[in-house]
């Protein structure tokens, strides 16, 4: 085997395990660190799509900002002693039957469906094209983010201060 | 050397099964939204391995604007959580029923 393609394998075993331990370890702690080793993961992954820009805001945003906002939540809402008996799990034998049927048409479809043959394309920076792609067709959808930013930040203030009276 | 799509795609698949399981079988409200961000990010990773094995550069945009959904999606997420424990000291979604009548 190619040296590319065992490093592939070992990143998709990276975010399986990782991505396993964050929806079944008992231990949400565990649960939340292990979202490190996935998002560190499928950014691994984007470098090898040749995608390098996303791989690095895949990383400021989702290890910098979600990553850390989520462990400030489980922080503030789990008292660390009694973190065994707040993550309970229930109905698991039809959700994994759900799971594993969803699953097998997921495989189906990607097996089945002749894809095309990839182009051969130059490892080459993407973030001009992706730039370009924001300032021209796609400048209302990105004001438009930016918008649903704002929104998300102000309202989550709104939720999560402490209500004053009077 | 180039995997061919294949992989990526049962990659995702994967990953999108793991999330659909945390969200269905978990019952605590954290780790259903970290699921939750699971899944998108295997839709961003088939995003990606389009955009590349169709030599465009768009999917990689539209996977700027999932990433700005994921984190709106979960500051307000967590900020509902909090503001729930706070006052109901759970986060048990079935003992969530505030709007159901």
């Amino acid at each position: 085997m190619e040296v590319g393609t065992v490093v592939f394998y070992l990143i998709a075993l990276l975010v399986v395990a990782s991505a396993a331990m964050v929806a079944f370890s008992h231990n949400i702690i565990y649960s939340a660190f292990s979202l490190l080793g996935t998002f560190a993961g499928v950014a691994g992954i984007y470098v090898f799509l040749g995608a390098d820009f996303v791989a690095a805001v895949q990383l400021l945003i989702y290890v910098g900002g979600i990553l850390v906002l989520i462990l400030f939540a489980v922080m503030l809402t789990h008292r660390i002693t009694d973190v065994q008996i707040t993550n309970r799990s229930a109905g698991v034998v039809p959700g994994l039957i759900i799971v594993g049927l969803l699953f097998w048409l997921l495989y189906e479809t990607i097996t089945t469906t002749p894809w095309a043959k990839a182009k051969e394309i130059a490892y080459a920076a993407t973030s001009a094209k992706i730039g370009d792609q924001f300032l021209q067709s796609y400048l209302l959808p990105f004001e438009l983010a930016s918008i649903v930013l704002l929104a998300a930040l102000i309202g989550a203030v709104v939720l999560a201060r402490k209500e004053m009276k009077g | 050397m180039q995997a061919p799509i294949e992989y990526y795609l049962v990659l995702s698949a994967v990953l999108f099964a793991i999330g659909v399981a945390g969200v269905v079988i978990r019952r605590d409200v954290i780790v259903i939204l970290m699921s939750i961000e699971l899944m998108l990010n295997a839709v961003n990773l088939t995003f990606i391995a389009f955009s590349r094995f169709m030599g465009s550069v768009e999917g990689q945009v539209i996977v700027f604007f999932v990433m700005t959904v994921a984190a709106a999606e979960a500051v307000v997420g967590l900020a509902i959580v909090i503001s729930v424990f706070r006052f109901r000291q759970t986060l048990d979604p079935r003992d969530m029923q505030l709007l159901k009548w």
